[in-house]
């Protein structure tokens, strides 16, 4: 009973951080309702036994991927609510069917999926060190492919963010 | 003496033995998190004390010394006066996340403390990722700072709030990176195994805390520096500036909410003050064999003691940096460093296994070195070439 309360609660807090977060007029509101929505995700994993995907979702969403929305909201000014624009786009129910078009789409591939008939492992905590063992044997290649991605990506944003050379001629201040 | 070590523990159980069985496991939380609270709330108190005690003696002069023996009772002055103090919510702010903003901040610090090992079977909640939590915990702050910032609706606080979260969002990538070392070597996220896997001794006599091995070493400077950062502190006390953005994301605060904001950044640098002991320092561990017997608390709590006496030397010593050199510091130096010493660790791992007389000499000198290079050239880079000699006209 106390585990299907605290479900309730973190489903709670993830539904309604959503659909806040698309609801809401003001951005800044949006953007901190998100991080509600992801911590919510993290409690869940918690409750799943998988600390490590729990604290590694609370670390990078709430700690990196929310903050990242808000600088770029504080460095735009784009959290000023501009009163008479209605919060939803004219084209709505395009929106509405491709997202239940989606949702279509990833119930029936879950509904037909064989996992669904197989019984769940008895022992489902995961260990950290199993899920470092596991990144370093088994799934080595993937990780490094990742790597090698984000550093990739790293270094573009270094290129784009790089001060270009002044022209001689506007050197002078 | 081994019941003065156990004595809290002793306890805890002697009181949760009173309840019946199907409660005990709430009874013992419930104590965990008072003493922990109890503890550092008393600590904050005094820390507040001694610092301004401290800062005037390191300053030549007394500091708070009127409301009881010796100033002694000066927090106590200090809280009748927070709590008794018009709380102000500026007209346009918004209203609900500028009350929520102090709790943000400061809750998740108090939940920092739980995977904290204090002593021998004394961590509240010992987690297999206990690490892990520690900073994920930690990283939820700069989304209170900018609550805080963006609610007061005060372009200052804004603006505070912006340098505030550059900050510690700068000095956390140092901050995670110096404890990948030491978890490394010990194979594990949890706490209590680092703190178990600086058990051994070395020479017979001397613990091998990691702080005694060149990238422990390096870690633990490179760690202080970063948890000084990240609990804003001087010499990195940049999001307050009277001269240029007053209070930071502060100015709109008053009375307790402020209250709350210091209490967050005391608490913020004690959890770090605390994982730096267990890190690097051997936890509740004795420095030498013969000192074992004293209790495994008072281990911990002296590190931490000198810790928090450093932290206080420091800030009465060193000038603030600019924003411009605090960012070039965190990101052309602490970052290189970090990673550095990562390989660093794995040179002291892989150099282990050497047989042959005065090895151990050698692989110290060796990995110290090749951290030592590095270190002198990036500080060089950082500092760029020296200005030309000065020359004075009219002093002569």
């Amino acid at each position: 009973m106390p585990n299907e309360i605290v479900f309730l609660l973190c489903a709670a807090l993830t539904l309604g951080g959503a659909v806040a977060a698309m609801t809401m007029r003001n951005l800044v509101h949006c953007a901190l309702c998100a991080a509600c929505a992801f911590a919510g995700l993290a409690a869940f994993y918690l409750q799943l036994g998988a600390q490590f995907v729990g604290f590694a979702q609370l670390l990078i969403y709430v700690g990196a991927i929310a903050i990242l929305i808000v600088f770029t909201i504080m460095l735009t000014r784009g959290g000023d609510i501009q009163p008479g624009v209605s919060g939803a786009s004219h084209n709505w129910w395009v929106g509405l069917s491709v997202a239940a078009l989606v949702l279509a789409c990833l119930v029936r591939s879950i509904m037909s999926s064989p996992n669904l008939l197989r019984l769940p492992p008895a022992n489902v905590a995961a260990p950290a060190r199993k899920i470092g063992e596991a990144l370093m044997n088994r799934y080595v290649m993937p990780l490094q492919t990742i790597g090698l991605l984000l550093t990739a990506a790293l270094l573009g944003a270094v290129v784009i963010g790089l001060r270009e050379p002044r022209h001689p001629d506007t050197n002078a201040r | 003496m081994s019941w003065l070590d156990q004595i809290f523990v002793f306890l805890g159980d002697k009181i949760a033995g009173w309840f019946p069985a199907s409660v005990q496991p709430l009874v013992s939380a419930v104590l965990a998190i008072a003493c922990i609270m109890a503890v550092f709330g008393t600590c904050f108190a005094l820390t507040t004390l001694a610092e301004r005690k401290l800062l005037g003696r390191m300053q030549n002069r007394f500091g708070p010394n009127r409301v009881g023996p010796c100033g002694l009772f000066q927090p106590l002055a200090d809280g009748v006066k927070m709590l008794t103090k018009e709380d102000i919510v500026p007209f346009s702010a918004d209203k609900t996340l500028h009350f929520l903003a102090p709790l943000v901040l400061t809750t998740p610090i108090w939940l920092a403390f739980a995977v904290l090992p204090f002593g021998r079977h004394m961590t509240a909640v010992n987690l297999d990722a206990g690490i892990l939590f520690f900073f994920a915990i930690g990283s939820t702050s700069e989304l209170a700072v900018f609550m805080a910032g963006w609610s007061s609706q005060n372009k200052y606080s804004v603006l505070g709030a912006m340098r505030a979260i550059a900050q510690m969002i700068s000095y956390e990538v140092p901050l995670v990176m110096t404890a990948v070392p030491v978890l490394m070597l010990a194979g594990s996220l949890s706490l209590n195994d680092v703190v178990a896997a600086q058990g051994t001794h070395a020479f017979g006599w001397l613990a091998r805390w990691n702080v005694f091995t060149p990238w422990g070493l390096a870690g633990f400077v490179l760690f202080l520096i970063a948890v000084t950062a990240e609990s804003n502190r001087s010499p990195f006390d940049l999001p307050e500036g009277e001269s240029e953005i007053i209070a930071g994301f502060l100015i709109e605060y008053s009375g307790f909410k402020y209250a709350l904001f210091f209490l967050g950044e005391y608490l913020g640098l004690f959890a770090g003050a605390g994982l730096a002991v267990t890190l690097f320092l051997g936890g509740w561990q004795a420095p030498v064999k013969g000192l074992d017997w004293v209790p495994s608390w008072l281990w911990f709590g002296g590190k931490f003691a000198v810790l928090i006496f450093l932290f206080i030397w420091v800030r009465a010593t060193l000038p603030r940096l600019r924003l411009d050199q605090l960012l070039n510091f965190a990101w052309r130096f602490m970052v290189p460093l970090a990673l550095i010493n990562l390989l660093v660790a794995a040179a002291w791992y892989w150099s282990g296994a050497w047989q042959f007389a005065g090895a151990a000499l050698v692989r110290w000198v060796l990995c110290a070195a090749l951290f030592a290079v590095p270190c002198h050239w990036l500080g060089r880079a950082l500092r760029g070439p020296l200005p030309p000699p000065r020359k004075y006209s009219y002093a002569e």
